[in-house]
């Protein structure tokens, strides 16, 4: 057994099953969705970033890849919320909530993504 | 090539995650820990502006508590996040600057700029694997010729050396094993503007691998290595290495032809050197014996070459084996009166001084010449920082294989022709190298003496092949005139021509030019440089031919043309 690649599965994992738990639940509902669930999915997604830095394989950079657009929706969808929370005048609407939940599906899907090449690559070496 | 991103990336990698983790805890902290509002009410920090606050504090330590003063609980947080956060910043910080300083590191980006350097050559280049004294005076005399030059050696104090030597143009250097293929591709070997390899350090392993590599991967480009001994250099020209040069047996070479047909010498000399001896230093021989201290690889072929010519040598050595079996021998190393006595220095003609110690080098000739004063002294420079002191030796010939080699090198790869005209010469008597030296004095005096071969070709004489296409007869003296004035003639003379393959040496001012020739000329630099009017213009050529000014356009030849018929 790996160390190394436990924690790594680890983190991969961890950034998908946050991002869904934050996901799941009516789209445009605030009390649905937790808000330190998507901190969480955020700081997880950093880290998985950063732990598939310098890997030089072709499914490493496609790794890479994946975690970079999960980063960026995330990062985008905390925006949206810091917005509607403290900037909007009209506070957190139903619309605004929306489109953080949006962006953090769309995250969703990367971090599948990512699950799945993880998947593959250990399906592909035999080790 | 993004090796340097990865290991940069990969160092990094914990470090980022410390700062991470440091980061979401604090954050996640200042969300938990209960704080007061103005009113009193408790109130709960929320993660954008929890967020704000680590961000301001860990790289300012802070602009006051926001949005409400804190409680008791929150600033003991704060203490704790500032320490944390200032400790995984300077490990971030620090982990980068050791990563850029790590030697490895400066190992990569060092090659990565090289191989940049290099794929920007977008002219003819040649690749010089071993920057020591030949392959100094190679580059240099290249880069002044404006040809580029990429350097390869094991030693980075060489490389850095390269740098301080002040060069016009920019010379890519790498420290590096030149015997890797990976390297010699790097420094451009399949590069297409790479015309040359010069295979120059002072391993005949290595300079093997180089001439190797190169004729596999690339087997029509030019390839010169340099070899110590027979083997290697057999087993060199084996595949066709198109220039081998052995320093000890070149100079040797050398110095015998000095000894016994000084006047070859001479124009060998004023052939390759450009600052060459004036005719009255023709060493004048004096039959008799010679003294030769240090029976190594130089010792060894001086001996054998002045041997050859029948000349009567003693040797002293201070290794009795290899001395061994010699009838006239002395054991010692030289620098003592006493057994340069029991050589008979008071009877010998010349002396050589060709041990590896520069300082027991000198010390021999001095001793010798206070013996017998009238001696012929030849003595071996091994380390080039000792320019200074040999050059006010006094002494007859200053052995320096290194830059005889590399004026070898050079007169290859500037004129081809030369080396065939250096061959030729070597066939030839004493008397005919003597008709050649005063013939050489005459044109050039005491000036710089230089050469440069042309072709009679579209490209390098267009000219010419213009007029011989019109049915024009040109003569060899024609190409001698002044371009300014047709009553004088230039300060040069043709050496050798080459047609088809056939070589003639000092070819007949009269000779008729054809296309395809390859005309070799010596004389006055400045006159030289006055041909290219003549090969290259239509009207001077014309000039020079008739004595009349070509007509200028094609019109006006039109209708000159027409009002002749």
């Amino acid at each position: 057994m790996n160390r190394e690649k436990v924690i790594f599965a680890f983190f991969i994992v961890l950034a998908l099953t946050l991002n869904f738990g934050f996901f799941i639940g009516e789209i445009d509902n605030p009390d649905h969705h937790d808000v330190l669930e998507l901190f969480l999915a955020l700081v997880v997604s950093l880290i998985c970033t950063v732990l598939k830095f310098g890997d030089r394989s072709h499914l490493g950079a496609l790794m890479l890849a994946t975690s970079l657009v999960a980063d960026l929706q995330l990062i985008i969808s905390a925006g949206i919320w810091a917005y509607g929370e403290h900037i909007a005048a009209s506070g957190m609407e139903a619309e605004v909530m929306a489109s953080v939940v949006s962006f953090a599906g769309g995250a969703l899907v990367a971090n599948i993504t990512s699950v799945i090449l993880l998947m593959v690559e250990t399906a592909l070496i035999r080790r | 090539m993004n090796d340097i991103l990865y290991v940069l990336l990969r160092r990094l990698r914990v470090p980022l995650i410390t700062l991470i983790v440091v980061y979401a805890v604090a954050v996640l902290g200042f969300t938990l820990i209960p704080g007061r509002d103005d009113a009193g009410n408790v109130w709960h920090m929320d993660f954008f502006h929890a967020f704000y606050f680590v961000s301001f504090m860990g790289s300012t330590i802070g602009f006051g508590e926001i949005p409400y003063e804190f409680t008791g609980a929150q600033r003991m947080w704060t203490l704790v996040t500032i320490y944390s956060s200032v400790v995984a910043w300077l490990y971030g910080i620090g982990t980068t600057l050791t990563v850029f300083q790590d030697s490895g590191f400066i190992r990569l980006r060092r090659l990565r700029t090289f191989v940049r350097e290099v794929r920007g050559l977008h002219e003819r280049f040649y690749l010089v694997c071993g920057y020591g004294v030949t392959g100094n005076h190679v580059v240099r005399e290249l880069i002044d010729h404006g040809v580029r030059a990429v350097v390869v050696d094991i030693d980075q104090e060489r490389i850095d050396s390269l740098e301080l030597d002040g060069l016009v143009m920019p010379v890519p250097a790498l420290c590096a094993d030149a015997s890797l293929p990976d390297i010699l591709d790097y420094a451009g070997l399949q590069n297409p503007h790479c015309v040359g390899v010069l295979a120059l350090t002072n391993s005949d392993n290595v300079n093997l691998a180089i001439a190797i590599a190169s004729k596999v991967l690339m087997p029509k480009r030019l390839v010169i290595s340099r070899s110590e001994n027979d083997i290697t250099s057999a087993n060199l020209a084996s595949f066709g290495t198109d220039m081998i040069v052995d320093p000890f047996r070149s100079y040797a070479e050398y110095v015998a032809l000095a000894a016994h047909s000084p006047h070859r010498h001479l124009v060998y000399d004023w052939l390759m050197n450009p600052e060459h001896r004036s005719l009255a230093s023709v060493y004048r021989r004096e039959k008799g014996r010679w003294i030769i201290c240090g029976y190594g690889r130089f010792g060894r072929n001086i001996a054998r070459n002045l041997q050859q010519e029948g000349t009567e040598i003693t040797v002293i050595d201070p290794n009795p084996d290899s001395i061994r079996g010699m009838s006239s021998a002395v054991l010692g190393i030289g620098t003592e009166a006493i057994t340069l006595q029991q050589a008979g220095v008071e009877s010998a003609v010349g002396v050589v001084a060709g041990t590896a110690n520069d300082a027991d080098n000198l010390s021999i000739i001095m001793t010798a010449r206070e013996l017998n004063p009238k001696l012929t002294t030849v003595v071996r420079q091994n380390l080039s920082a000792n320019e200074l002191v040999f050059a006010n030796s006094r002494c007859d010939f200053i052995m320096q294989p290194g830059k005889i080699i590399a004026a070898q090198i050079l007169a290859r790869l500037k004129i081809p022709l030369m080396s065939v005209f250096l061959d030729h010469l070597m066939q030839q008597d004493e008397v005919w190298a003597h008709t050649l030296v005063n013939r050489m004095n005459a044109t050039v005096g005491d000036e710089a003496l230089e050469s440069r071969s042309i072709r009679i070709d579209e490209s390098s004489a267009p000219a010419i092949q213009c007029k011989l296409d019109e049915g024009v007869e040109v003569k060899l003296i024609s190409l001698l005139k002044n371009p300014h004035d047709r009553r004088e003639t230039l300060e040069c003379f043709p050496l050798m021509l080459r047609r088809n393959g056939d070589v003639k040496a000092l070819p007949g001012e009269l000779t008729l030019v054809e296309p395809g020739d390859e005309i070799l000329f010596c004389g006055r630099k400045r006159d030289l440089t006055k041909f290219e009017w003549t090969t290259h213009n239509y009207n001077t050529l014309h000039f020079i031919l008739t004595g009349e000014d070509a007509t200028q356009s094609a019109i006006q030849r039109w209708i000159s043309g027409r009002v002749q018929n």
